[in-house]
């Protein structure tokens, strides 16, 4: 549990170091050092493991620059890149069991590819052919949330069901499930999920709150979200919080790992402030030198999580200069494949749409569809004719 | 004034009607009774609100459910209308049947977004591989003598977001029924309870569903000739009353129960009216885009050579909801509703 005591500082923008309360396990010397409760953790990471976080890192960042490109060639309407938080979100995700269940923002890619979600899906919906984009149930992992915070609250009721079906604590961790929900530092205003961290404290929900704090809400700086640091937060709900050096991988799995294992024996819910930087812009419709400091995202860049797991690989012989080339041309077979895939994407009709409001029939909707055929149907024709 | 509530099934076919138990029943104690058949059937319901449990609901309407069934499918919510609905969709992710409780119409608000962004959506969003059969009971409408926020009709708002369903009964017998087959309808339901109806009695046949009407279809609560009146949860009363009245004067309404808002049963009132040619709507929220705007504009469309009269409508007024003791100005009654059908007829 996090001390309270007295005021704490006011973080400022331009303020990057990351605080001495984070935990840190890989520090970007590359040389990993671990102690205290989560040295288990740390030292149960094998070199597949630790080269399985790397190549889905690695991939997500590929993924994220291709489809930044898409955008900016109009492939896409809109994107939200992942670049800087690819250590919380695969650190934290490699924590899962395939029966837990995650709960994504929408700046998650990283989630995604340690699920299992094929990245392409996630065009359907920046390209504006559909707003969902894969099976939440085929990776137990939910479809993305825009309103911010708003998935909180289902991530909690579904912990909470988890509960009633008796699913956690029985005592045989192989089938207790635990559910996990990220957010960004602006959701921690939101009302949605203070109401998410009550509802999940009173039922002792097996659910972990990851926050990624990548200091900035859009344009807004930590300072206007919150007057203590956002990992104080959870004490106040009963809820046991722990903040993490978010651009060290090991750090955030390890940490993620225990608490998923806590949800999963019944100990209830956890919150964890990974403390990361979004290298990137809020999504390729903003313009971050408006309100960032370019001093700033240099600084981080000497942080870049890839880089520092690069170093520990290299230094510690888990890998080699092979075994980067392979991931590499991974990650270019992958980028060529959303390429061509996402010219591909096109919008089902309408009609489709019309099917889908509803899962039962509503004659409404039934009448306006066959209205609407009607009306395309004759369009059709007098274009035919005008041919 | 005396009104006999009419059994709204009159017409329908009571072979079965051997097997059924008869019970004179409260609306609030119907819905209770309609609610513990929902739970004995279903073993994934849950009853999820502020006050469902120990206290059985400021109206009681779960009174005695957390005895029978246990404060794991009874659950006394923490005090946030997010977080009951919001979490009741991760429960129907789950498989779970969410029976939420939100206590009063203007409490219902601060669940916006989890209803309309978030509930209603996700069908939709995830091409229907996930259904989230979450039924969203609210106590609705005024004429108790309440301090504000607690007589607001919030219908419209609910009625004009798709992928959510929208169905008030106004008998005991409807409300047996109706919150049965919506525990069991698998798309997201608000259930508005008409409070100032909450203490009318009348004969309840228990068992015996099939006999229902089906969710969304109106009911003919009245047969008449000379004009169709159109009304919903706590204005169906004030319509009959009405209508009563209005035959001592030779005049003979059509009373439509509309039991439904989204969608609204427009067959059941075009056929109507083509043999009236006029209407007239009442309900309590306000008229300003209100269910009798739509229905106006709709019949219009459907029935424009067989009215007589231009579709009327009754309801409140663009105002915040009045002060208790102003109420019942604000409120469509029997006066008002006689207005209506007097000018109606005068064209």
């Amino acid at each position: 549990m996090v001390d309270m005591g007295g005021p704490q500082p006011v973080r400022t923008a331009g303020s990057v170091d990351v605080p001495e309360t984070a935990l840190q396990f890989l520090p970007p010397d590359g040389q990993v050092r671990s102690a205290g409760p989560y040295a288990p953790y740390v030292e149960s990471l094998t070199a597949d493991d630790l080269r399985s976080m790397y190549r889905d890192m690695v991939l997500t960042r590929k993924f994220d620059a291709e489809a930044t490109a898409l955008q900016r060639q109009g492939e896409l309407g809109l994107w939200v890149p992942s670049i800087g938080q690819e250590a919380a979100q695969v650190g934290s995700a490699h924590g899962l069991k395939p029966q837990d269940f995650a709960f994504p923002g929408y700046r998650d890619h990283g989630v995604l590819a340690s699920r299992g979600v094929d990245l392409v899906q996630t065009f359907a919906h920046t390209r504006g052919v559909d707003h969902g984009g894969w099976d939440p149930r085929e990776h137990n992992c939910h479809l993305y949330t825009l309103v911010v915070g708003a998935q909180t609250l289902h991530a909690t009721g579904y912990a909470i069901g988890v509960v009633k079906d008796h699913a956690c604590a029985t005592g045989d961790p192989t089938k207790d499930e635990a559910v996990i929900v990220y957010f960004g530092d602006g959701a921690t205003s939101e009302g949605d999920l203070n109401e998410a961290l009550v509802f999940a404290g009173v039922n002792q929900a097996p659910l972990v709150f990851f926050c990624q704090n990548n200091q900035y809400a859009i344009s807004e700086p930590t300072s206007r979200q919150s007057r203590v640091p956002l990992f104080h937060r959870g004490a106040g709900f009963g809820i046991p919080s722990v903040q993490v050096d978010g651009n060290d991988v090991v750090a955030c799995y390890a940490v993620t790992a225990a608490a998923l294992d806590a949800a999963r024996a019944g100990m209830g819910p956890t919150f964890i402030e990974a403390f990361t930087y979004r290298m990137g812009a809020h999504t390729t419709s903003d313009d971050p030198t408006r309100y960032r400091d370019s001093h700033d995202a240099e600084s981080w860049k000497a942080l870049d999580p890839i880089a520092r797991l690069r170093l520990h690989l290299t230094l510690s012989d888990h890998a080699d200069q092979n075994f980067f080339d392979e991931v590499d041309a991974e990650g270019a077979a992958l980028a060529t494949r959303a390429r061509e895939a996402v010219r591909k994407l096109e919008a089902p009709p309408l009609d489709s749409f019309f099917d889908l409001a509803y899962n039962e029939p509503h004659p409404l909707v039934a009448e306006e569809h066959t209205e609407w055929t009607a009306f395309e149907t004759a369009r059709l024709e007098l274009m035919g004719a005008g041919r | 004034m005396t009104v006999t509530i009419p059994d709204t099934t009159a017409n329908m076919d009571t072979a079965q009607s051997g097997q059924t138990e008869v019970a004179r029943l409260s609306l609030a104690k119907a819905i209770n009774a309609g609610l513990r058949q929902a739970m004995t059937r279903h073993p994934k319901t849950v009853i999820m609100g502020e006050d469902v449990g120990q206290l059985g609901g400021v109206f009681r309407v779960t009174d005695g459910l957390l005895d029978s069934f246990g404060p794991e499918r009874v659950i006394d919510t923490p005090l946030a209308e997010a977080g009951i609905v919001g979490t009741a969709i991760g429960l129907a992710m789950r498989g779970y049947l969410p029976i939420c409780e939100i206590q009063f119409d203007g409490f219902v608000y601060p669940a916006l977004d989890q209803i309309v962004s978030q509930l209603a959506k996700l069908h939709s969003r995830s091409g229907g591989r996930l259904t989230l059969p979450v039924v969203i009971r609210v106590p609705y409408g005024g004429g108790i003598g309440a301090v504000e926020h607690h007589s607001e009709s919030p219908e419209a708002v609910f009625a004009h977001t798709a992928g959510l369903r929208v169905v008030t009964p106004s008998t005991p017998q409807d409300g047996y029924w109706m919150i049965q087959q919506a525990v069991e309808a698998t798309d997201p339901i608000l259930f508005l309870e008409p409070k100032a109806r909450y203490w009318d009695a009348a004969d309840v046949r228990l068992g015996e569903r099939d006999a229902a009407l089906p969710l969304g279809k109106a009911a003919v609560v009245a047969p008449g000739r000379d004009i169709t009146l159109v009304a919903y949860g706590p204005s169906v009363r004030v319509g009959l009353e009405a209508a009563e009245l209005a035959g001592g004067e030779g005049v003979s309404v059509e009373v439509i129960d509309l039991r439904s808002v989204s969608p609204i049963d427009f067959d059941a009132i075009e056929e109507s009216v083509r043999r009236t040619g006029r209407l007239v709507v009442v309900h309590e929220a306000p008229v300003f885009f209100g269910a009798g705007a739509e229905i106006a504009a709709r019949i219009s469309q459907r029935c424009f050579y067989n009215l007589e009269a231009p579709v009327l409508r009754v309801g409140g007024f663009h105002m915040p909801y009045p002060p208790a003791r102003r109420e019942a100005d604000y409120l469509p009654d029997v006066d008002r509703v006689i207005g209506a059908l007097a000018q109606a007829l005068s064209y």
